[in-house]
């Protein structure tokens, strides 16, 4: 089975995490984010995935083969020369998807418990030409949401509805039959407003409900929030991937290489990364530290993101969404409010409004 | 040769822009340095060798704290001192006057006059060696410089540069006038209460002379007098007594060329005019210990003891985790506690506030009695005036901007205020006996 990741550009609302690593290697909960997909598609028999990239990058291509040829998955490159929108990339990848049964394709920025068998099963049963996973959302005015009746059948689609028509939207997981290449032109075309619709008047288009959470992790504020989902999702509570005791509190994730010392608090929320230093003293809240970072005593973090090879001072507060691109270093006693903080610098003031620190 | 000072210490209708710190405890005894602000004042007295008495005069109910202070200070020196209350504020020169017969009983050769909320590097013998050096001198000023655009905040002197006499006074003029500057110190002679007598029969006359119309001026100044009540009392003691010295009487001696001298100082010196200002005093003060009180100073003694930078004065009471690290320009008064890996610097922490583990308290004052959570952060904004300019003071800036918003300004949390573990208080002002509940910044907290 194949499986088709739409990967797009340079993941700028991602910055600056981005300026130094390729979104999809950016670690979400200690992996690479496009490793959750992969081995979850993997987990579903998928045994060939082709991303569709806008841009190539030797360390995201290297990585990524890597990974997938430990997985025992063929990984294919497909490469656009212009943004072909989010179904062009399908009609560039046909040659690779035509003929082989359905294939999956999903938004490579989307988070969830993937129902990946599921879809199988589902699409398998209605027999239909497509299966597009939606999930429930409280505030749907912001989306595009999706009419469906009983058995899924999907009648239309209402971008950003005023009055409430549903709660259901659109989360960026699909499974198709090969006949969708029929419907999609070699030029750029979005999925949602040029393919759905048409699919949808003649009853080929199929709703699965997704159980759990979900959330569009390509922006720092959902990252966060989609970090604190996946940590307390009902799957990973079985698992051994969160730490307990002292000092750490509700869900944490930290990577067997980082040092934590002595009178800290971590937690809820929490991911640290391998190599990470923690010192003395810290408080730790809703926040990502990524690898061979050090954070000094006494400091404080609530809703960061924390990038590679920081070195946040003593008695640092940092809070109300603040990022730190690579190596950044915060000097001792510093407050930084929501500072969005590019690669290879140094602050020496506070940041008591939020900014962007070129 | 008899030496006294008076030191005026004001009362509880004054002080208001060091609220909500002058709500617990008067003004003159907020500590500087870790000792109440006129201790300094005394000190600076008693180093004179024919210093016979000090008076401190003001219009404060007699407190126990005050009291005590009185009664303990003059245990310590050795010296007679006495707290003289007004019956209302009567002004610089009219409280002065109405204590004339306490000031000049014993007749001393020369009267030490000092305002309670100036802080300096104050030598009173030279200054005295000057106004002895000038027979005819009835008041010696202390004058420093000041930068042109903040002198008009003070009080003006002109001076004639080989006499240093002063041509000329006046009170925070509306446009430049001279950047030589009041220190609110003076070396006064005993016939200056003959020329404030003088000053008050011309009032009195002026007047009488002019009817209601003048009158008005004075009782709205004073806001405590009708006009009614005023026009009664013409010729009796109420109305003429209030009577400024910087407003009413310097201008007016400047005017008439006799007897006032200024002296020139070059020492540090502040007003403390707003609880900002006392952390800015706090750190000069310190520095001022290195030369007089060696001993007040914190050092660092072991492993079991705190780190300290820079200049501290940590009350021997005081319980401060060895991991803690304090300083600079930190006072840390009695039965404070303070737990492990708290950091403090420019702050003023008054006695009984408990500080958990891990804060970080930056250019504030903690208020009596407050309690901190671990992991909260207090801060305020300095506005320390720019130590690359010489003679800058410190700016008091209004509470507000143009605008209406807060100025950033040090934090100040009154007494028993208690903060929750990790919150932060950025630029912000918290009155008394107040529980937060959440972060806040640029605020008042009522």
């Amino acid at each position: 089975m194949k499986a088709l990741i739409l990967v797009g550009g340079y993941g700028t609302r991602l910055r600056p995490l981005t300026l130094s690593r390729p979104k999809p290697l950016v670690e979400f909960c200690n992996k690479p984010m496009l490793y959750h997909q992969i081995i979850a598609l993997r987990d579903a028999g998928v045994d060939h995935i082709i991303l569709a990239v806008s841009y190539r990058a030797e360390m995201m291509e290297r990585e990524l083969t890597d990974l997938a040829s430990k997985l025992g998955i063929k990984m294919t490159y497909s490469l656009e020369e212009e943004p072909l929108g989010t179904a062009g990339p399908l009609a560039l990848a046909s040659s690779y998807l035509e003929g082989s049964g359905p294939f999956f394709v999903l938004n490579s920025d989307v988070i969830c418990d993937f129902p990946f068998n599921d879809m199988i099963a589902f699409h398998k049963n209605h027999g239909r030409e497509g299966t597009l996973v939606v999930t429930t959302v409280a505030e749907p005015s912001k989306y595009g949401v999706v009419i469906y009746d009983e058995v899924g059948c999907i009648d239309s689609f209402v971008e950003k509805p005023q009055e409430y028509v549903s709660n259901k939207i659109n989360a960026g997981l699909y499974m198709f039959g090969p006949e969708i290449l029929k419907r999609i032109p070699l030029k750029p075309t979005s999925i949602e407003k040029e393919i759905f619709p048409g699919m949808a008047d003649q009853k080929q288009l199929f709703a699965m409900e997704l159980e759990g959470y979900w959330m569009d992790i390509g922006q720092p504020r959902d990252f966060l929030t989609g970090m604190c989902l996946y940590l307390g999702s009902a799957e990973r509570r079985k698992t051994d991937e969160l730490a307990s005791g002292s000092p750490f509190v509700g869900y944490v994730m930290v990577d067997p290489t980082a040092k934590i010392g002595q009178n800290c608090k971590i937690g809820p929320n929490v991911v640290i990364g391998p190599n990470v230093v923690i010192e003395d003293g810290v408080r730790i809240q809703r926040s990502t530290i990524l690898g061979s970072t050090k954070i000094r005593a006494y400091s404080m973090l609530n809703d960061c993101i924390i990038g590679w090879n920081c070195d946040i001072g003593r008695w640092a507060r940092m809070e109300n969404v603040c990022v730190l691109g690579e190596d950044v270093q915060v000097k001792d006693e510093l407050y930084i409010n929501g500072g969005f903080v590019l690669p290879h610098k140094e602050i020496k003031a506070s940041v008591t409004e939020p900014q962007i620190i070129m | 040769m008899v030496i006294k000072a008076v030191i005026l210490v004001g009362g509880p209708e004054k002080g208001t822009r060091f609220r909500p710190l002058s709500l617990d405890t008067p003004k003159p005894l907020f500590p500087v340095g870790g000792v109440p602000m006129i201790q300094h004042h005394i000190e600076a007295c008693c180093k004179v060798p024919d210093l016979k008495e000090i008076l401190l005069i003001g219009n404060f109910q007699p407190n126990e704290q005050l009291s005590q202070f009185v009664s303990a200070q003059s245990k310590l020196h050795k010296k007679i001192i006495r707290y003289l209350q007004e019956f209302a504020a009567l002004g610089t020169a009219g409280c002065i006057y109405h204590f004339r017969d306490q000031i000049l009983y014993g007749s001393p050769s020369t009267i030490i006059l000092m305002n309670g909320d100036v802080c300096g590097d104050i030598q009173l013998e030279d200054m005295l060696n000057f106004h002895r050096g000038r027979e005819k001198a009835m008041i010696t000023i202390m004058g420093t410089e000041a930068v042109p655009s903040q002198s008009v905040e003070f009080g003006c002197i002109v001076e004639n540069k080989q006499t240093h006499e002063v041509k000329h006074y006046v009170e925070k003029p509306h446009t430049y006038v001279s950047s030589l500057i009041n220190c609110g110190i003076y070396i006064l002679s005993p016939i200056i209460f003959d020329f404030i007598s003088a000053t008050i029969n011309t009032n009195v006359d002026h007047r009488v002379g002019d009817g209601y119309a003048d009158l008005s001026d004075l009782s709205s100044r004073r806001g405590v007098l009708g006009r009614h009540n005023s026009l009664a009392s013409i010729g009796g003691a109420a109305l003429v007594e209030i009577l400024s010295l910087e407003k009413d009487v310097f201008p007016r001696l400047a005017l008439s060329g006799g007897g006032m001298f200024v002296y020139h100082t070059v020492g540090w010196w502040s007003q403390i005019k707003t609880a900002g200002a006392a952390i800015y005093a706090n750190r000069h003060c310190l520095k001022l210990y290195h030369k007089m009180h060696p001993e007040r100073l914190a050092k660092n003694v072991d492993k079991d003891s705190p780190l300290i930078i820079g200049d501290a004065v940590i009350d021997p009471t005081a319980k401060i985790h060895p991991s803690a690290v304090i300083g600079p320009n930190v006072s840390i008064l009695p039965h404070v506690v303070i737990g492990s890996g708290t950091r403090i610097r420019d702050s003023i922490i008054l006695s009984d506030v408990h500080i958990e583990d891990n804060c970080c308290i930056l250019n504030s004052v903690i208020g009596w009695g407050s309690t901190i959570g671990s992991w909260t952060r207090i801060e305020g904004t300095p506005n320390d005036p720019n130590p690359d300019k010489p003679f800058a003071k410190l700016e008091h800036l209004p509470l507000f901007s143009e605008k209406g918003f807060l100025n950033p300004s040090a934090t100040i949390l009154g007494a028993k205020v208690s903060v929750p573990a990790e919150l932060l208080v950025l630029n912000s002002i918290v009155l008394p006996n107040k529980d937060l509940t959440h972060s806040y910044k640029n605020q008042i907290i009522l």
